[in-house]
């Protein structure tokens, strides 16, 4: 038995480590100042996916992201963990989408991709924190999704059966295939599998990357196919441009505000005994104590 | 037509603290729109849910009884929104930022073509320029929300889709009852009309669900810890003060993956927003994604030993010291203070 699985992975401003010089004076986010990486939890969906490869030889895994050239960076990245195969969706038509718009570029590639049993990706981006991605593309290709896993136990005879972290508990569900699946952080951390794989697919390129760079070791990229990173644009996956990128997109920012907080005047009191004790006497007289 | 909708998340016959927070915010855009509150109930044991719902101001109760409708599962619920909202067109659909809500809401939005914000922490009512198209749209819902990580907050609105839909996480808006005598409608739909039997195809083979015990939500005083309190061990000192005082023991993101405190007790933009009485932050910096969860205290003291800590510039009081030699002294004035 084998399985071709699709793993959704993002390249993500790296939200956590925003410093003072993340943000511009106009209020915007200077995301140039700000790290790119694998979103977390599609890390986690990756380990998902290798296991089930560990577990199956012979398994497939296609990495696909949607994003500007350098977001092929996420497919080296999954190649050198262990995935087979990647699959870089960049266009300018696909550039402002939101949630809805991604989701059905995303799925017109997954369309074109074609064979697959299983699709995997993180619960949410930590650059919007949406969480709807997933469970948007299931709706696109009409097949059922199990979102917030926590681990696959059983995959075969058509069927898949996960582990759900709910807010206080656990569910086990099974759910026909194809179905998507969305891993939640709390999921094992993903292992790469193989060190050599980092040699194997370093030179690993788009055709833009090679262009870009005037790479022309043309015997190289012909003589070892995999080096070559698939890259598609809208027409290459046959999608509307309508339903592409910002017009595509249901919702728009209005306007982005600078987070500040009504500072308060504050009675300043020091560790000392009276300080204490006077304070611990005002709570209780005003009742907010006691 | 063209209603204000809000999903009912319902177990064991209660609908959820998140609902009725909803309810209350759907309620007040009704109002402001003119139009009516609606709510859709599915699943089972839906005898009483008419009693909770009305006095939040519910003018019409859509039920969907059964008994394979609960627990929930993500494609029948589906189907009863889309096919619902075909029909019934409203302008915004509010649902609970949680784990359900953040399962179903993308589907349905997906399905409709609408737009879906989440996580909103505020939503209101006005009107749109889009400059380009020289178009004015009224009375847009404004969906609010952190985003960046919480280092900006993004209005959102949905110019041309319907439903405006946003999900929002419990504890965000207030619950209030609108009048306990109101009485809405009652609408039954026969199931089959909205679900096909293959929307039954994914099945829970087991469940475990813990009633948590931990309420930090409604606890009038909260201590909460940070990385400053430096251990699992300190943290005893904020058990043994809130014992005393009444009180919940919250903590920040970082103490909670320090291990000091269990996950539950989190407070903040991705754990629980709180609005005590009192909110005594210990050993706690105030990261905006922290005070996101307790900015509306009514009043909040730091215990810090940093006179700079971004915390203390939204305190009432500032007490600058270490939290090992503060807290003891409060214990004792307290226990000398109250009868
Ligand atoms: C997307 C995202 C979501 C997040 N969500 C949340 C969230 O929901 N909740 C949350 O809390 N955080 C959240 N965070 C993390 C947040 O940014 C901060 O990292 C976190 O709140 C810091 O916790 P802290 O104040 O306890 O720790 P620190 O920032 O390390 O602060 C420790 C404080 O303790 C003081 N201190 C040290 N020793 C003592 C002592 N002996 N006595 C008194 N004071 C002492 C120090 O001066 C310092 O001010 C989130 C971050 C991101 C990126
Ligand atoms: N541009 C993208 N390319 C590939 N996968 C994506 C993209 N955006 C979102 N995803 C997937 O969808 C999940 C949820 O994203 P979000 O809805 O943005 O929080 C992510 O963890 C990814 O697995």
């Amino acid at each position: 038995m084998t399985f071709n699985i699709i793993v959704l992975a993002k390249q993500v401003p790296d939200t956590r480590n925003v410093g003072k010089d993340a943000m511009k004076a106009d209020g915007t986010v200077n995301r140039a100042a700000l790290p790119a990486i694998f979103n977390p939890e599609d890390l986690n969906a990756l380990e998902q996916a290798l296991e089930i490869k560990d577990q199956y030889p012979g398994s497939k895994i296609t990495v696909l992201t949607m994003g500007p050239g350098r977001a092929a960076d996420i497919l080296r990245e999954g190649l050198f963990r262990g995935a087979d195969d990647g699959v870089l969706l960049t266009d300018r038509a696909f550039a402002g989408a939101d949630t809805l718009a991604t989701s059905y570029a995303l799925s017109m590639a997954i369309r074109k991709i074609g064979n697959f049993d299983i699709i995997i990706s993180g619960r949410q981006a930590i650059d919007g924190d949406t969480a709807q991605v997933g469970p948007q593309v299931a709706e696109k290709l009409g097949i059922p999704q199990v979102t917030y896993a926590e681990e696959i136990l059983n995959i075969g005879d058509g069927k898949v059966r996960v582990k759900r972290r709910l807010e206080n508990g656990v569910e086990i569900v099974e759910s026909p295939l194809p179905a998507v699946v969305t891993v939640n952080g709390t999921a094992r951390p993903c292992r790469p599998r193989n060190a050599k794989l980092l040699q194997k697919y370093k030179h690993a390129k788009t055709i833009t990357e090679r262009q870009n760079e005037n790479i022309d070791y043309i015997d190289i990229y012909s003589s070892r196919p995999y080096l070559n990173l698939t890259e598609w644009s809208v027409v290459d996956v046959n999608a509307d441009v309508q339903q592409c990128g910002l017009s595509g997109s249901p919702t728009k920012v209005k306007k982005i505000e600078n987070v500040v907080f009504q500072a308060k005047e504050s009675k300043r009191l020091t560790d000392n005994d009276y300080d204490i004790e006077e304070l611990i006497k005002e709570l209780i007289e005003n009742h907010m104590i006691g | 037509m063209n209603n204000v909708f809000v999903y009912l998340e319902i177990d064991e016959g209660v609908v959820a603290d998140v609902s009725l927070e909803l309810l209350t915010k759907g309620r007040s855009l009704a109002n402001q729109l003119g139009c009516k509150l609606e709510a859709i109930a599915a699943g089972d044991k839906l005898d009483s849910i008419e009693k909770q719902v009305f006095p939040y101001g519910v003018d019409v109760l859509h039920v969907f009884y059964d008994s394979r409708l609960s627990p929930y599962t993500t494609l029948p619920h589906t189907s009863i929104l889309v096919n619902l909202f075909k029909q019934e067109k409203p302008q915004i659909c509010l649902m609970g930022a949680t784990i359900i809500g953040r399962d179903l809401g993308p589907r349905v939005s997906s399905a409709l073509g609408s737009g879906l914000t989440a996580d909103c922490t505020s939503l209101e009512i006005g009107n749109h320029e889009e400059k380009k198209l020289g178009k004015v749209y009224e009375n847009l819902l404004y969906q609010i929300r952190p985003a960046f990580g919480g280092n900006i907050v993004a209005w959102i609105v949905n110019p041309d889709h319907r439903p405006q839909m946003a999900t929002v996480r419990e504890g965000v808006m207030k619950k209030e009852i609108y009048d306990p005598n109101y009485k809405g409608e009652i609408v039954e739909h026969a199931v089959s009309d909205y679900v096909k039997d293959t929307d039954f195809v994914v099945s829970i083979i087991d469940r475990h669900i813990e009633k948590s015990k931990i309420n930090i939500k409604n606890s009038p005083i909260i201590v909460s810890g940070g990385y400053g309190v430096g251990s699992k061990e300190n943290f005893q000192l904020l058990y043994d003060l809130a014992d005393l005082l009444g009180a919940e023991v919250g903590a920040s993101r970082a103490a909670v993956d320090a291990g000091f405190a269990e996950h539950e007790r989190q407070i903040g933009q991705t754990g629980v927003t709180v609005h005590p009485k009192v909110y005594i932050a210990c050993g706690i910096s105030g990261q905006i994604q922290h005070i996101a969860g307790m900015q509306d205290s009514s009043l909040i003291i730091s215990i810090n030993n940093d006179p700079n800590a971004p915390i203390n510039s939204i305190a009432d009081y500032v007490i600058t010291g270490e939290i090992e030699k503060v807290i003891p002294k409060m214990i004792k004035y307290y226990k000398k203070n109250s009868k």
